[in-house]
């Protein structure tokens, strides 16, 4: 059993400490801090992580979402198609699709060409991918639920009532 | 003596009492306010959107004076579905300009010259005034920290007098965040009915409770002829500038107070009835991840507060802490206004709400949480600092 309630903290913010956490849940720091050693022992919390707006930062940064069509293998299925991509650091993120592709593979590079040869020369030859179908991102306005430039501040107004 | 320009009765209403509070406010920088009775959220974008739509395909125009038809349909349904009340949505439903107007007119509607109307104090600003601007007479009674700031059946019943007309009750409570526990507000219920009161029954804030039930005032045996009850959006849906509210209530007061929202407001504004129609239909999400927000921060500043020295009774319901703050030997006045000039922290004096608010401030936590944090630091150097 999992503590929700501190996973959904957690969630939103990772920096949070199990003694400011306990005063949101009105537990003590010592129970949140089990209940965070037990979720990460058994990998309910994967990481914690900061979320980067790198085009902020000025470094170039390249993503594109690859659609991946492959030819599921005897016994394995999708899944050691799959494995072979995901291992690939420049996978960032990879899902198995209903519709009309198989994996959608979401590449982050330095350039555009680093991303291209990534899908020329390792993924495409992969055995059992058929076909690659390459959108590169023009923007990224959203991720994860945050929205990287955003401009809705408070607006309230020093009123009572 | 030459007559005034003022009318009697706009003179014999006070100003809010922490007018002066805000003015100095908004001349400081850096200030964090705990003052603000409203969500610090935006509204949900699926709302903001469907009205934007709306105006887009111009929808601009006058809408029934109760309201449009969908809406009061949507709200008779969300009534059934939270209640178990049956209002006709064609003549017990009225849409109207937030609560505020809602509970004006459900006092022309009902008082007479005279009328006394009983209502639980600290309470919100409003309903004093509401009253005697209806030439009624609003009678506080107060409720005390040590019995959860719940009214007691008792004291509404040794405040009756034969020109009592009307009870009026504000659960879950501004400024204190009580919440009324289903059989004591039964008992309430039983004195209005013994002695022919009718109720009007603020609700706004029936969406935020953490751990307990609302119970609604209409739906306790034999209240809904007799109980206006008055709700909102602004909180639940942090809906605040949209103005739009809503009275459900006996069709002959409903249609009362029709008569006068008719020659003095026309209809809610449309764009935010569309606005309320699509929070009812999709805002369930948003309600209830603003719910469980509101309370980690509820445990987190009740628990500052306690860990300051404050005796804080525990708010089941609103975004307001109602903390005592007799400890630092300071009246809830110069509390406030020294908190705001030393340390730049905002509250509103428990006066404010009544007589019997001294002695408490009105802290409300819909306030982010980095600054909720940087508030209870101050309060606390401050409280060192002022000894208790």
């Amino acid at each position: 059993m999992f503590n929700k309630e501190v996973l959904k903290i957690l969630e939103k913010d990772g920096k949070l400490t199990p003694k400011q956490i306990a005063a949101m849940t009105g537990s003590t720091a010592d129970e949140v801090g089990k209940a965070i050693k037990q979720a990460e022992d058994e990998r309910a919390i994967v990481k914690y992580k900061a979320m980067i707006n790198w085009d902020k930062v000025g470094n170039e940064h390249v993503w594109a979402l690859i659609e991946v069509k492959i030819t599921p293998q005897r016994d394995v299925g999708f899944d050691a198609i799959a494995e072979r991509i995901y291992r690939f650091d420049e996978a960032r993120t990879v899902y198995l699709m209903s519709g009309t592709y198989d994996l959608a593979v979401l590449v982050e590079g330095k350039s555009m060409q680093e991303v291209a040869e990534f899908v020329t020369r390792k993924l495409a030859p992969i055995e059992g991918v058929t076909g690659t179908t390459s959108h590169f991102v023009l923007k990224r306005y959203k991720e994860d639920g945050e929205i990287f430039d955003s401009k809705e501040e408070s607006k309230r107004q020093a009123v009572i009532l | 003596m030459k007559r005034g320009p003022v009318s009697i009765r706009a003179n014999s209403i006070a100003p809010s009492g922490i007018r002066k509070f805000f003015d100095l406010l908004a001349s400081m920088e850096g200030v964090i306010s705990l003052g603000v009775g409203e969500p610090d959220y935006a509204t949900p974008w699926r709302i903001r959107e469907a009205a934007i739509y709306s105006l887009e395909q111009g929808r601009t125009m006058y809408t029934s004076n109760l309201g449009t038809p969908e809406l009061r349909q949507e709200l008779s349904r969300h009534l059934e579905q939270q209640y178990g009340l049956k209002y006709d949505p064609a003549t017990e439903i009225l849409i109207t300009v937030g609560v505020s107007e809602a509970l004006d007119l459900a006092m022309r509607a009902t008082i007479d010259p005279g009328d006394q109307v009983i209502m639980p104090a600290p309470c919100y600003v409003a309903y004093p005034a509401s009253v005697s601007l209806s030439a009624g007479e609003p009678v506080l009674i107060p409720t005390v920290e040590a019995a959860n700031f719940e009214i007691d059946a008792a004291d509404i019943e040794a405040a009756i007098t034969p020109r009592t007309r009307a009870i009026l009750s504000g659960y879950p409570a501004n400024p204190t965040g009580a919440v009324m526990p289903r059989d004591k507000l039964a008992a309430v219920a039983e004195v209005a009915r013994k002695h022919d009161l009718l109720v009007m029954s603020d609700e706004i804030y029936a969406r935020l409770t953490y751990g307990v039930e609302h119970t609604c005032f209409a739906a306790l045996p034999g209240m809904q002829e007799r109980t206006v009850l008055l709700g909102g959006f602004s909180k639940a849906y942090a809906m605040t500038g949209w103005r739009i509210g809503y009275a459900a209530g006996p069709r002959e007061i409903i249609a009362a107070m029709t008569k006068i929202h008719q020659y003095t407001i026309m209809c809610a504004p449309t764009m935010a009835q569309v606005a309320a129609l699509e929070a009812l239909r999709g805002g369930e999400d948003s309600v209830l991840e603003m719910v469980a927000d509101y309370n980690r921060r509820r445990k987190l500043v009740v628990k500052g507060l306690r860990d300051i020295g404050f005796s804080c009774f525990e708010p089941k319901g609103a975004f307001y802490t109602f903390p005592n703050i007799t400890i630092t030997g300071m009246s809830s006045e110069v509390f406030a206004e020294k908190l705001l000039q030393e340390e730049k922290v905002a509250v509103v004096p428990g006066t404010a709400f009544g007589a019997c608010g001294e002695g408490y401030v009105r802290c409300c936590y819909a306030t982010s949480l980095p600054e909720l944090e940087e508030a209870l630091l101050r309060i606390r150097r401050f409280v060192n600092k002022h000894g208790r």
